[in-house]
């Protein structure tokens, strides 16, 4: 019998063929595999979500093992000793033991809690990239609101997650939470007797949060991302304008292998990073806050960074009640206002705002190139007012840690943020504006009169002249100067993104050999040939 | 009325009503002189039997005090008074604060105070330890008030689990979690507890300096305030932190700031790296 020589080569040929034999796929598959992403590293900012998003499953699978979500109380024993002996909830005390006793059980929870952290920051700072972009223009407008909605629903998440541990912290946080529930008129009461089954706390709320933590709300969340990453694909990524993009293409890598391999890396180094500040940083040290009571509120409690805004928010706001002489006589809290309406407003606001800026430019076009941020000053500084508006009210969430670490009256930070809140943004938006104005400017100062060479030249009446490098052939133009269009991309502005000095080092940490070509922009004029160099030596042979 | 009576009836009968007037006078006179007499008796006897207030005025300082007061009179007494009796708008008085305030404002070098501002802070002490004795002693010897028992180590024997559980009734609300300190109002603030000795921490619970309540030996006894103490030491001082770098234990406000500073920028850098490569 003559034995079969079985061929490497060919066993993945085969087994594809196979797969497809019985399955079908090619046809499929291959438009899948061959479908292009253009490539920049801002359009990574998503990523980190999503992968951040994958790494809170893993962890949070790992950490319901062993979590017992229940408000039972019991007498801790474990190996945690400043706490022995104390009587707690079931919750607190298994979170506890996940924290020391369990092995491996506190970089879980530490990577599940960074991972939270930065799933929330790369929503953030992905939503601002697409908001600077003009990504979400129309065909895009659903895509941005599932952004949005994703936004606060991680917020959800985090806060049900925040809560489950019943430490202090936590504690004082649906403390909280209660609060902001009970301000809102007529149904407040309703609401937090059933969603605490009772007065405050109750015995219910953490296996009800645990139930929303672990199913409900990652469900949603799965849902969410399934419709965005889908609608992705469908609508096609946006690109930057460049040589051979237009708004009817896409320029980019294919998804398999290169694009594949790349994002398979980018996880590799999320998950890099969330590990290593599980590791190395300490996060929400539960030991320390105690079993939750009721009388026990810390100094410097703070929600997470992504609910600290509603926290500054509740700090600035006057202690206006709005009494309403109805019956009995009814009294809408202070509260309220920038707890409940303040997210209110800023969720209506962030989900319309496609269509009010497409109603404002009258523009219903669809766009699938993106803008540079200089060139839509108005769009820029509305973003930049949004973002210092979020960052005063953060700030201000964090105004008594400031006051006192910084030495500063805890009164004077109150006002400098009730102040500031008013003040900054306008300020913002006008800076903002100006500076984009500045850099549209010097785009087209460099494209109508060329790249500052750097070069003085003094003539012969005596006056000095700087040299400029015209990035076209004159054409037409007695003066030397071909006026070019400016499409949207980058314009080259140093002599060396010309090639005239030789194109700039590249490399990340070490200088890739090969010089890399100059980077290519549509105004980018064909430079004669770099004449080759000589070395510059002093004169005598070497040799 | 009566001058009017006077001038109509004349003049002899005016000197004829005089006597009978004189002995009511006299009547009362002797009354008042007798009232006088017994009084001085009374407060004669009282000043004999009754230990005299004048007495406490200069009561004999022992030496330790008489050494106290002569520091205080060089480094006191601008703010807080001769005698420690204190300063209108510059400082209170220091009759009934005790050894024990004196300790701890001194011994923490908050007192002699640098400027009149929103809170004494803490910095290196002006006086040696004998020296701050000797003025606790003096202010003790002043009007009495609370002392911190004798000893470097007062939280030995003491039950850690029961101190946490006080620390965060009594304390955290602005001591914070980690014992890190907090804002109070208007530039007020509840200092880090990093510092202070077991001495020290027992001389704030039991005199309540700056902004601090008073602690007394009914609120908190002498036991539990040494199970605080022992949680504070052994707990927050030398908790090895197991998750790593605590981030100052500031709470999740320097959490969200590491996870921009370092997590988002080191991701940000890795998209610029991976986006880079072809």
């Amino acid at each position: 019998m003559k034995r079969r020589k079985f061929d490497m080569a060919a066993a993945p040929g085969n087994a594809a063929r196979g797969l497809d034999d019985r399955f079908q796929v090619a046809t499929p598959l291959r438009r899948l595999l061959n479908k292009v992403f253009p490539d920049h590293w801002s359009f990574l900012l998503g990523e980190i979500a999503l992968f951040s998003f994958v790494i809170l499953l893993l962890t949070g699978v790992y950490l319901t093992f062993f979590f017992e979500p229940a408000m039972t109380e019991v007498v801790y024993n474990g190996s945690y000793a400043p706490l022995r002996g104390t009587p707690m909830s079931a919750a607190y005390a298994s979170s506890l033991d996940l924290s020391f006793d369990v092995r491996g059980g506190l970089i879980m929870r530490q990577m599940h809690h960074w991972s939270a952290l930065l799933f929330m920051a790369a929503i953030v700072v992905h939503m601002l990239r697409v908001f600077f972009t003009g990504a979400f223009r129309k065909p895009r407008e659903t895509n941005w609101i599932i952004g949005s909605l994703l936004f606060w629903v991680g917020f959800l998440a985090g806060f049900t997650g925040y809560s489950l541990p019943d430490d202090g912290l936590s504690g004082t946080g649906l403390r909280i939470a209660s609060a902001i529930m009970l301000s809102i008129p007529v149904i407040g009461s309703w609401v937090t007797s059933s969603v605490f089954g009772g007065e405050f706390p109750g015995d219910i709320i953490i296996s009800r949060f645990f139930i929303a933590h672990v199913l409900l709300i990652p469900g949603l969340l799965i849902a969410l991302i399934s419709v965005h990453l889908g609608l992705v694909f469908k609508q096609k990524h946006t690109q930057w304008p460049g040589p051979g993009r237009t708004n009817g293409n896409v320029v980019g890598e294919r998804m398999f292998p290169r694009y594949a391999l790349k994002q398979g890396g980018f996880f590799m180094v999320v998950f890099g990073v969330v590990a290593l500040m599980g590791g190395l940083f300490q996060i929400n040290p539960i030991w320390l806050f105690g079993p939750y009571e009721a009388w026990v509120v810390s100094a410097a409690s703070q929600p997470d960074w992504y609910v600290m805004f509603l926290d500054g928010s509740t700090r600035l706001m006057p202690a206006w009640e709005i009494p309403i002489p109805i019956g009995d006589g009814y009294v809408i809290p202070p509260l309220f206002w920038p707890t409940v309406v303040l997210p209110g407003i800023l969720v209506g606001l962030s989900t319309l705002y496609p269509f009010l800026e497409a109603r404002h430019l009258k523009d219903y076009r669809s766009h699938n190139l993106l803008q540079r941020p200089r060139d839509v000053p108005a769009r820029t500084a509305v973003g930049a007012m949004a973002v210092s508006f979020f960052v005063v009210l953060t700030l201000s969430g964090a105004n008594d840690v400031i006051a006192d670490k910084f030495q500063i009256s805890l009164n004077a930070m109150t006002w400098a943020g009730r102040i500031g809140l008013l003040l900054v943004p306008p300020l913002a938006y006008y800076v903002t504006y100006r500076i984009c104005l500045g850099l549209q400017q010097h785009d087209r100062e460099v494209l109508a009169h060329g790249v500052e060479t750097g070069i003085i030249r003094r003539l012969p009446d005596g006056r000095f002249v700087e040299v400029h490098q015209p990035l076209s052939a004159a054409n037409g133009h007695a003066d030397g100067h071909g006026a070019l269009e400016y499409v949207g991309w980058v314009v080259p502005k140093k002599m060396n993104r010309l090639g005239a000095l030789g194109p700039a080092i590249r490399g990340f940490f070490y200088p890739i050999e090969k010089p890399a070509e100059a980077p290519v922009s549509p105004g980018h004029p064909p430079v004669e040939p770099r004449p080759e160099r000589e070395e510059i030596s002093s004169g005598e042979s070497r040799r | 009325m009566t001058s009017d009576n006077d001038r109509r009836r004349g003049l002899l009968a005016r000197l004829r009503e005089r006597p009978a007037a004189r002995s009511r006078g006299r009547r009362r006179l002797g009354a008042a002189v007798r009232l006088f007499a017994a009084l001085m008796l009374a407060g004669g006897a009282y000043t004999v039997f009754a230990p005299g207030v004048q007495a406490q005025d200069n009561p004999p300082l022992t030496g330790a005090a008489a050494e106290g007061k002569a520091l205080f009179d060089v480094s006191c007494v601008t703010c807080h008074g001769r005698n420690a009796q204190g300063v209108e708008g510059r400082g209170p008085s220091l009759v009934g604060v005790g050894a024990a305030s004196v300790e701890f404002q001194v011994g923490t070098g908050r007192m002699p105070m640098a400027r009149q501002e929103a809170q004494a802070q803490r910095k290196p002490k002006v006086f040696t330890d004998e020296e701050i004795r000797q003025l606790g002693q003096y202010v003790q010897e002043l009007g009495g008030g609370p002392i911190v028992p004798e000893g470097d180590d007062l939280h030995s024997d003491a039950n850690i689990a029961a101190g946490g559980e006080l620390f965060r009734i009594n304390c955290s609300q602005c001591h914070a979690f980690g014992g890190g300190g907090g804002a109070l109002s208007s530039g007020k603030y509840a200092p880090s507890l990093r510092p202070a000795s077991d001495r020290q921490i027992y001389a704030a619970m039991l005199s309540g300096p700056q902004n601090m309540p008073v602690f007394g030996d009914n609120q908190i006894t002498p036991e539990q305030k040494a199970d605080i103490i022992a949680y504070i030491q052994e707990t927050l001082k030398h908790d090895q932190d197991p998750g790593g770098f605590n981030l100052g234990r500031y709470g999740p406000s320097t959490e969200g700031l590491a996870i921009f500073l370092v997590g988002i920028v080191a991701l940000v850098f890795a998209s610029l790296w991976i986006a880079g490569k072809s």
